[in-house]
This record gives structure tokens, sequence and C-alpha cells, in this order.
């Protein structure tokens, strides 16, 4: 909301600058944006007088003039068509700033033009950046004396303040609240409003009725309104003009600009009808249905639940949302009809957004305007236009009556304490309450009675009166208090299961990932490709655009994404990996936290020194068997299926599964996803489900198992077996094991070969068994029994034998 | 010149003279080996009379230890020259480039940034939570006292989900983490010591805004939590964030519809030579935004605003990685663009901890 420090002046009496003001609008809650001081824009621009105007000796467009500047006469060559003794001019001095000219080289300097010496330029509006009129010089009607500053006889020396509203703050809408806040704040005191009376001389040839079903009065229960007759409209003040335009409104009309005037100066939005085009008396009910064109110049359709000003024949406006093209004032007006209704909050929220209106009128309406104003505002608005456009006023319009806005909260004044912390007197409570409007009756020794002023209807329970209490006593002045306590240490914030994947997240950035966050939501062509056919698909109804149309279903589409970017600026290997949601549907057990790694390329760059290994499935692997390392799972002994999901090359990723629940999927990315998005090179990536890992065991203490070690030798042997070439390679480590689960500590496949010596079909698979013994030390016998079972163990287990 | 002396000499002349290990080892087998010259003397011993025995296996012996001596001299000798010469023949361009293997991986600010928070705050006592993206519109919006259709609920530029039966009610993006918040109060009782965090979206995109970012709240309810408690809660722990003692704060009258009172926060800066400092200076930013639970939003939990009291905050996570550590756009915090994430990203063995004031 803008407005300027001489219109907030209308109504406060202060001698405060207005760095004090600003600051107070702050602390008050009305927080300054910015304040527009426009005397800087102009500095150095004068007003001056051409007194002498000749043509120049050498050229035929320019003329040479003198030019008084109040304290000197100067020689001033000056090409505009218009220039001529006698015109009032804004001139810039030697040393003065140009406003439409470019920063660096914006001073004026002195100037030789065709031989002639030149001491300034008389300035267009162009020039001057008011407007785009460059075809001459900008010739100024006033009457202050040459040499007064530009910005000052144009009324620009008043800044402009700009604060930002709050949406409970409806009454802050106009400038006269704004006034009152501050006055209550201790700048100044809010002058009495002083509003003339005014007499009818006749009767309104125009009636209004109220016209509602029962239970829907309150859509609008109360209008006041006259009739004026003979106006004549017109272009509005220069003082009006400059305050409507320091608004940020552009001056219509005498009578269009006076109804803005009211409704930014008073928070009251209101129409001007031309009687001449109304057909009838005014009706305000709801909708029918009918067309009405508004002065957006757009078509709506109204309906029952939109409140309607009618006259026998059309819409005249819609009701609290914005007003018709029709019947508004225009220069011909003669006769106008002034309308100043209440119209419902909710009426007009639910109008203004479903025909997706925005108007001055919405923002006020549906923020809540004074309901006991309407009869003020009418005689106000009759004031300003009969001095303004004369006229002869009829008799006031009343229909219905002003609603019942007054409430009663009853408020213990040591609630102050209790609430905010600051024990604020109970003579400085009243007095504040009161500065701000509300009537106060005192109860007893803390008990107040209150009743908030009619323009207050934010104000709801004891929590709104301590913040009016406080923001006006001052935040600052509240003490700040510890809430450390001792019962509140020694306990950590994360559960059990968000620190383990916080440490997921640090064990894959200790393995060379990089952490990414990206959208949880993609377009549909990469859902498509990255989506679960037995799971909902999550579509958002308003998205900012088609690229981010659907939830997603997994993160690797996104990581897959990132990795073609990279790519693209010629990062040739990378490893990302990101914790996030994916979406199975909308309620929150269906949005489960993910955990996908992406790693591209190689490890290794080509290198002097190393062969380079293309990433694949088994880095993977690694990283999953990592992280379920991390959430106390043995990868070894989970089952792996090869049933992964559509973006993985089928014939190599997996699935680890717990029960009926995937915990993880690995494998390296499809190869026509990876030509999709433009990746020739290896490509792999793990997705861990994060939710369906098992619950962290919580122990009670920080103790850790006792560590069982044997002073005995270890001993390693190892068996190569041949079988059949499907064989998955953890049958064989499994069998092994199980051939004597106590001796055998560990089971390590450290050879795979097909080829010469192994017939075809077959393949060759080489373990190490380390026997730990623990009670004396293994003979070769015992080692040669081991040696048999084993060998039986996957002979039956697999059907391999043992290579000769 | 005894046989055995002229043996003994030829011997060390040749040990002398061996010029590698192999030589020097032929020369020991020649001389002390199984049918070694020197071994051929002893074996000679059991052959003599026993009255010269004696003088004669002093001798040999003699003879035997101080070549055995030589050789091991001499073999020590070699020994030294042959690791030299391999030490010389080993030698490398240590320019040349190292192993290298792209190990260097990285945190994301964001999750920095929260992990720094959650801990400032669990030292002041405070539980953590989070709670699903995905939300119906009572946790959204009407337990946090926005009414249907009321302004406020413009204030949050809301993306709504396609309803999975006409005419459902829709489904939003949660516009904010105060979800979270009606979540933890619907499942635990006063006294109430939380903060939350997580993904946030509003339908914006531009140099300012993106529509996802994050947020961390924080929530305090019981029967005596008041507006000084919520004071001294943020200037603790924004002081113990930006690591400035005493922080300047300024607290600003606001609205939000599930607080009241409400205020803005802004902290002391100013910006030298192009760069923010954080804590000195004439200059405000706003950080955060908090109040006092507003009694119709304890009303929408169960809970009983004329005994509960208590205070909410919330504050966007980019915002503050951002003035922090000096991020200057906040859309490159979801490119995963890796020049990016290594350059602003921290290491894996970087995680907040305030005995190293990180």
């Amino acid at each position: 909301m803008k407005f300027t420090l001489g219109w907030l002046k209308e109504h406060l009496e202060t001698t405060a600058d207005i760095d004090t003001i600003s600051e107070k609008l702050t602390a008050i809650g009305l927080e300054v944006e910015e304040i527009i001081d426009r005397t800087q824009e102009f500095e150095g621009l004068i007003v001056a007088d051409v007194v002498e105007c000749g043509k120049h000796p050498d050229a035929d467009r320019l003329n040479i003039c003198t030019v008084d500047t109040g304290s000197e006469k100067l020689q001033v060559v000056c090409g505009a068509p218009n220039v001529r003794k006698g015109l009032r001019i804004c001139f810039a001095p030697v040393g003065a700033c140009i406003p439409a000219w470019p920063k660096e080289e914006n001073i004026l300097k002195k100037g030789v033009i065709r031989g002639q010496e030149s001491n300034g330029m008389c300035c267009s509006e162009a020039e001057l950046c008011l407007s785009d009129e460059a075809n001459g010089i900008m010739e100024l009607d006033t009457d202050v004396p040459a040499g007064t500053p530009f910005a000052l006889a144009m009324g620009f020396d008043d800044p402009i303040i700009d604060i930002a509203l709050t949406p409970n703050r409806a009454d802050c809408a106009g400038i006269r609240g704004i006034a009152r806040d501050l006055a209550a704040a201790g700048v100044g005191t809010l002058k009495p409003l002083t509003v003339k009376p005014v007499n009818g001389t006749f009767k309104s040839p125009v009636g209004t009725k109220l016209d509602f079903a029962a239970g829907n009065k309150h859509a609008c229960p109360y209008f006041a309104g006259r009739a004026i007759r003979g106006v004549k409209n017109g272009t509005s003040p220069k003082w009006m003009q400059d305050r409507l335009i320091a608004a940020g409104l552009r001056p219509i009309s005498t009578l269009v600009d006076i109804t803005n005037y009211i409704c930014l100066e008073y928070n009251r939005p209101l129409h001007v009808f031309d009687i001449a085009k109304l057909d009838g008396n005014i009706t305000i009910r709801m909708g029918k249905g009918e067309t009405f064109l508004a002065l957006n110049e757009k078509e709506y359709v109204t309906d029952e639940n939109d409140i309607v000003v009618a006259d026998n024949k059309k819409i005249l406006a819609m009701g609290g949302v914005m007003g018709g093209e029709e019947c508004g004032a225009s220069a011909e007006t003669q006769d106008v009809y002034i309308e100043v209704a209440y119209f419902d909050p909710d009426h007009v929220r639910v109008s203004g957004a479903k025909h997706q209106i925005t108007s001055e009128a919405r923002y006020r309406f549906e923020r809540g305007v004074d309901p006991a104003f309407p009869v003020t505002a009418t005689e106000l608005t009759t004031n300003l236009i009969m001095e303004l456009c004369g006229g002869e006023p009829s008799e006031m319009v009343i229909a219905g009556a002003e609603p019942e806005w007054q409430r009663i909260i009853e408020f213990e004044t040591d609630y102050v304490a209790q609430l905010s912390g600051v024990d604020v007197a109970v003579n400085e409570q009243i007095s504040i309450l009161e500065t701000l409007g509300f009537k106060v009756e005192k109860k007893g020794e803390v008990s107040l009675s209150l009743i908030p002023p009619s323009w207050r209807g934010d104000v709801e329970g004891r929590a709104d009166i301590v913040e009016e209490i406080i923001r006006i006593y001052g935040y600052d002045k509240v003490p700040s208090l510890s809430v450390r306590n001792d019962s509140s240490v020694m306990k950590s914030a994360f559960s059990p299961e968000k620190k383990r994947t916080a440490d997921m997240i640090r064990l894959l950035a200790s393995r060379g990932m990089n952490e990414a966050v990206t959208w949880s939501f993609t377009d549909e062509k990469t859902f498509v490709d990255f989506s679960f056919a037995d799971k909902k698909k999550v579509k958002i109804a308003n998205p900012l655009s088609s690229d981010w149309d659907t939830m997603r279903h997994s993160i690797m589409g996104n990581l897959l994404q990132g990795a073609q970017r990279n790519a693209s600026r010629s990062i040739l290997c990378g490893s990302m990996f990101e914790v996030g949601p994916v979406f199975f549907g909308q309620s929150p057990d269906e949005q489960p936290e993910m955990m996908a790694g992406l790693r591209y390329g190689s490890q290794t760059l080509k290198g002097w020194n190393t062969t380079q290994r293309g990433y694949n499935v088994f880095d993977a692997k690694a990283d999953v068997a990592v992280l379920l390392s991390l959430a106390g799972l043995n990868p070894d002994n989970i089952p792996i299926s090869t049933d992964a999901p559509s973006w993985y090359h089928p014939g190599r990723s997996g699935v680890f599964r717990l029960g009926k629940n995937v915990i993880a999927v690995f494998g390296e990315i499809h190869p026509a996803l990876c030509e999709k998005y433009d990746l020739d090179m290896p490509v792999c990536g793990f997705e861990v489900f994060v939710d369906n890992l098992p619950a962290v065991k919580v122990k009670a203490t920080a103790t850790k198992p006792k560590l069982e070690l044997s002073f005995l030798q270890p001993v390693n042997r190892d068996f190569a077996f041949v079988m059949a070439s499907d064989v998955p390679a953890n049958k064989l480590v499994r069998a092994a094991e199980s051939a004597d689960k106590k001796l055998i500590s560990s089971v390590r496949l450290f050879d795979v070969y097909q080829g010469k010596g192994v017939e075809d079909g077959k393949k060759s698979m080489a373990i190490t068994v380390t026997l730990q013994p623990f009670d004396t030390t293994l003979t070769d016998a015992e080692i040669e029994g081991v040696s048999q079972k084993i060998i039986a163990n996957v002979e039956k287990q697999t059907g391999g034998t043992l290579r000769g | 010149m005894s046989a055995m002396e002229e043996l003994k000499q030829k011997i060390t002349q040749e040990i002398e003279t061996a010029t590698d290990l192999k030589a020097l080892d032929e020369i020991r087998v020649n001389a002390l080996g199984k049918k070694g010259a020197v071994t051929g003397l002893m074996q000679k011993i059991a052959t003599l009379p026993p009255e010269e025995r004696k003088s004669y296996g002093q001798a040999v012996n003699d003879v035997k230890t101080a070549l055995e001596t030589m050789l091991e001299s001499r073999l020590a000798v070699l020994k030294k020259k042959e690791l030299d010469a391999r030490l010389i023949k080993e030698a490398v361009d240590v320019t040349l480039p190292a192993y290298d293997l792209d190990t260097q991986g990285s945190v994301h600010p964001i999750t920095q940034t929260i992990e720094e928070l959650v801990g400032i705050f669990a030292d002041m006592g405070f539980d953590s939570a989070t709670g699903p993206s995905l939300e119906d519109d009572f946790h959204n919006f009407t337990a946090l006292n926005f009414p249907p259709n009321h302004p406020a609920r413009a204030m949050h530029d809301t993306f709504y989900i396609t309803p999975e039966n006409e005419g459902d009610e829709p489904h939003v993006l949660r516009t904010h983490t105060s979800p979270v918040q009606i979540r933890y109060m619907e499942a635990h009782q006063p006294p109430i010591k939380m903060v939350c965090h997580g993904r946030v979206y509003r339908s914006d995109y531009d140099q300012t805004h993106t529509p996802m970012f994050h947020q961390m709240e924080g929530l305090m309810v019981d029967e005596t939590t008041n507006f000084g408690h919520l004071k001294g809660t943020l200037k603790e722990a924004l002081s113990a964030f930006f690591g400035v003692k005493d922080l300047p704060l300024r607290f600003r009258p606001s609205f939000f519809p599930f607080t009241e009172p409400s205020t803005e926060i802004d902290i002391g800066c100013s910006w030298k030579n192009g760069e923010l400092v954080i804590g000195e200076g004439d200059k405000w930013m706003e950080v955060l935004g908090a109040g006092m639970v507003h009694p119709n939003v304890l009303k929408n939990c169960g809970y009983d605003p004329q005994k509960l009291q208590g205070f909410a905050f919330g504050m966007g996570i980019e915002r503050l990685a951002m003035l922090k550590y000096g991020i200057p756009d906040l859309r490159t915090f979801f490119d995963a663009d890796l020049r990016w994430m290594k350059h602003y990203g921290f290491m894996a063995l970087q995680r907040p901890n305030r005995a190293i004031g990180e």
C-alpha cells in the first residue's frame, strides 16, 4: 500500500520526521518496504522563465534563449519547436542530472552548439521520465518564483511510503487507519474526522432495495447513497491526481478519482453511477445467471453465489468485486447516484475467487470494511463531489440497517504478562486500547470489558488483545527468556531411524557420492519411464509447467536427468545420490522415503598407471551392501531376485527383499534409457526403500558386544568347482558355509571361469574357505574332514564337482 | 706356506674380488659346501693320527671361521651395493599424477544446515519430527486456522493435487511444515517441545523462489511458555547458527493465521565490499516468522486454549544456508550440478559438531 507523507498528515497531527514515522510503522506491524523520495530524482532541476528567444544564426531549427533562473540570466541553445518568450520551463543548469540519461553520463556539461554557448538545458517530459512526450519541452503552469526546485513546484516533494500490509489489517488499507495506529504508538495525534452534514434538497429519483432470501440477508445488510444532479465531470485537481499517482493509480475523471480517493483514504470502496444510464431503481440481490460486462472489459456470468447490484434491466456491478462498464461516470455525466454498500467478506471471497477477479474493492471487502461507515462515507463523497464537480444533493437513501458488529471481549489484564512475558501497567493497556478505538469498561482491578471498534473485524479474542497491546507497547520491550531445563538434556532429537538415514547419507558421501536435492515432481514423459504399473499416479492439478506436473515414483529419473546435464558439460564421470519422498498415492503411508544413487562413467579417468574400468552392476551392489550393513543387515544372507524395475538392465540388476518387502534394487541402467538421456558411458544405480528397512534395535547402553578373538592360527583352503553355468554364485557360497558353521569363519568367491578346459554350459568357480579354530590347533585330519564335507555339500546343493 | 694357508689366501682373494651375490655364493659353496675345499680339509681330521688331530683341527677351524667372517662381511657389502643399484633403478618421476580415484563425495548444504539446526535445538531439549509432502486440506490449512477461501490462503501459492475421485476435496503439496506440528500435537500430550523440517512447495519460480524448498519449524506448548521464551529461544538458536555472540535481532509485529501475536524476525547485518556481514551494521534481513500459537490451532488439536499456550516458529533452510555459506542463487540448490555440489557441499566428515564449532 502506497501513500504520501502529506496525505498521512491530513489525518495525523505530528512533528515527527519521515525516518521516525518509518521506523514506528515497522515497529507496530506496518512494515515499510520503501520510502520513495522523488526530490532526489529531480535534484538540481529548477523552475525558470524564457525571457528572450531568437533564431540561432547558424542553424535553422535551433533557438538562442535567455533563461531567467531567478538568480541569473543564462544563454541556452534550445531545439524544441515550442520554445518561446514567456514560457515557464523545467531548467537543468550545468552540473544537474537529467533523469532519463544513463547514469554514467547524466551530468549536464556546458556546451557550445554551432558556435553558440549553451549554459544548461530546457527539459522535455521524456527527459524527466514523466511521460513519452519528447517533441517539445515541458510547459509549466505554476506561479512559484523562478529558481524554485522543480520537484517542489510539481508537488513531487511529498515522499511516498510503501508498506506491506498483512491480510488482517483491512483498516490500514485506508490512510486514516494508518494514522490511527501511529497515534496509538505515540507519533502525534489523530485529527478528528469532521464531516459537514449535507442537506438534501430533493428526493432521490433512484431508490435502492435489498432483496435477499431470509437466510442470506447478511450478504448485503446495509446500503447508503444519494443522487446529485447537475454535476460537471472533468479532470480532477492536481493535488488529487498527485496523490492517486503516488498510490499507483491512474487519474481518470473527477468522479472516478473521487471514489478512488475515498477508497484509499478510508478503506471504503464505493461507486458512482450515471443516472442517465440507469433503468429504474437499484436492487442489490444474488445473481440469476445474467451476463455482466465488468470494468476490466471482460464478461462474467453471475450466479446465485454472486452478489449483484442491478437496475431493472441489467447488472451494474458485482457486489464488492468489480463495477460495470456500462453505467459508470463519463464526461457527459450530469446526474449521479452514489452507492455505498456493506458486502459480506465471505460472499466477496467466494465470488472473487470463482471469477478470478482481483480488484481494490475485493481486496478490501474480503478483508472487511467498516460496517458502521456507509453514511459517513456517503457524506464525505457528496462533499467532495459538490466541491469539485458542483451539483445539488438529494436526500440520503438508506436501505437495510447497520449490521450488529459490536461484540464484547472480557479481558483479564494479567493475561498480557501470562502470554507475552512482559508486564504492561493496566492504565497503559487501557490507554493503548482506547487510542486504537476500543471501548473499554473497567470491571475490577484486573478485569476489562472491551468492545473492539467497528473497523477491527479481525480482533476476536484475548490473544488478539494481547497482540494489540504489545505491538503498540513494543515487541522490543519483551524480555528474552531461556527455555532450557534440566530434564531436557541427553537425548538425541532424531529418531533412531532418522539418525540411521543421516548416517547413510554420510556413508555415501564418504564413498565418493555427491548428495543432490531434486524436485519431488517430474514431467509425464519421464514419469512413464520411471514408474510402477501397479502404483497410483499422482498429478498436480495446477502445475507451474508441464515439466513439473506429476509426482515421481522414483528418484532415478531425476538423477539420470542430472547426469545428462553434467555429462553435457563434459563431466564424464560422476556419482550422486538423493534422499527424498516418492509418491504412490495421497495418504501419508503412500509417500515412502527413498535413497537413490547413480554412478556414471568410471571411477578413474583415463590414467597413465591404471586401466579405466566403467561402473557396472557390482558397483551399485557394493553401494547397497554397505548401506544394508549399516542398517544392521548382512547383505550376503538376503536373497536376491532378478525382477528389478523396468529402468534397469534386465540381465544386470537385482532386488533385495525382506519377506515380501523390497528393501533395495540395484543394477545397470537400461541401455535404451542411457541412450535416451545421451549417456554414452556405463551407468549404474540403486534405490533403497528406507521405510522398509527393519526398525533400529535400540540398546539400553552404549556398550558394544564383547570382541571374541581366537589366539589360534586360521587356515585358508582354496577349492574350485565345476557346475552348470546357471547356478548362482551365492548358492555355492552358502553350500560351502553350511558345511561347518562353527569352524568356517568365511567363504570368499574369488574366481569365475568359462572357456578352454571347462566344457560348454558349465563354469568353474573358485572359493577361499577360512577355518578359524577356537579351542585347539586344527589337525590335518580335521582340515581334511571339513574339506570333504564342503565338497559333499557343494555337490549336493549345486551339482558342482571339485575341479581336478 | 702351508697348503692350508695357500688355500685360505686364494679364497680370501676370491671373496674380496667377488662382485655379485651369485659369485660370492659360488665361492662359499666351493669352500664351505659339502664338497668344498675347506670341508675337504676338515674331513681329513679323522684320518690323522690322534696327536696331530688337535693342532690340525685347530688350524683348519680357524681358517673356516675366518672365511665365514669374511664371507659375511662381503655379503653385507654386496647386498648393500645391490640394494643401492636397485634403488637407483627403481626411481620414478614423482611429479606424475597420483591414482585418480573419484572418492571425494559431498553432503548437500540443505542436509548440513538441517543437521546443524536440529543439533542446536536438540541441545535446548527439542524433539524432532517429520511428515508427508502431500497433505489434506485440514492439516495444511484448516487446523492451522486458515478458514476456507480466506485471503490468508492466498499468501501461499498452493499446488493442488488432482483428487483420486471426482468431487473429493483436493489434497495439497504442503505449503509449509506446519502440518507436522498438527500431526505431532494429535499424537502427543503436552508439554510439547519439537522441531520439524522437510520439503515444502509453493507455486512460484523466479530468482528468489523455487516451487520446492525446505523449512524448519519449531513448536513449544505447555502452561507457561510465553512470547519472551520465543525471543530467548530464537536469540540463542540464531546466535549459535551464525556463530555470532548476541546476534542482534529485530522482532516486528506481523500476521500469520496460526499465531497470535505474530512476529517476523530480522537479523542485524551489513554489506562490506559486496559481502554480507552478519551480526553487525545497520541493515536488517528477514529470516523467520513466529508467534504464539493461535487458540484456534490448539483447539483444533484437542488442546484447551484456556490452559495451554506456547510458541511456534518457522524458517527457510535454503535462506539460512545462503546467508551463512554465501550461496548466491537459490535455484542452483536443485540442479544436481556436480561442480556446485562439490563446491558448496560438505565433506562426509564435516558432521555438525559444536565441539569443533561446526
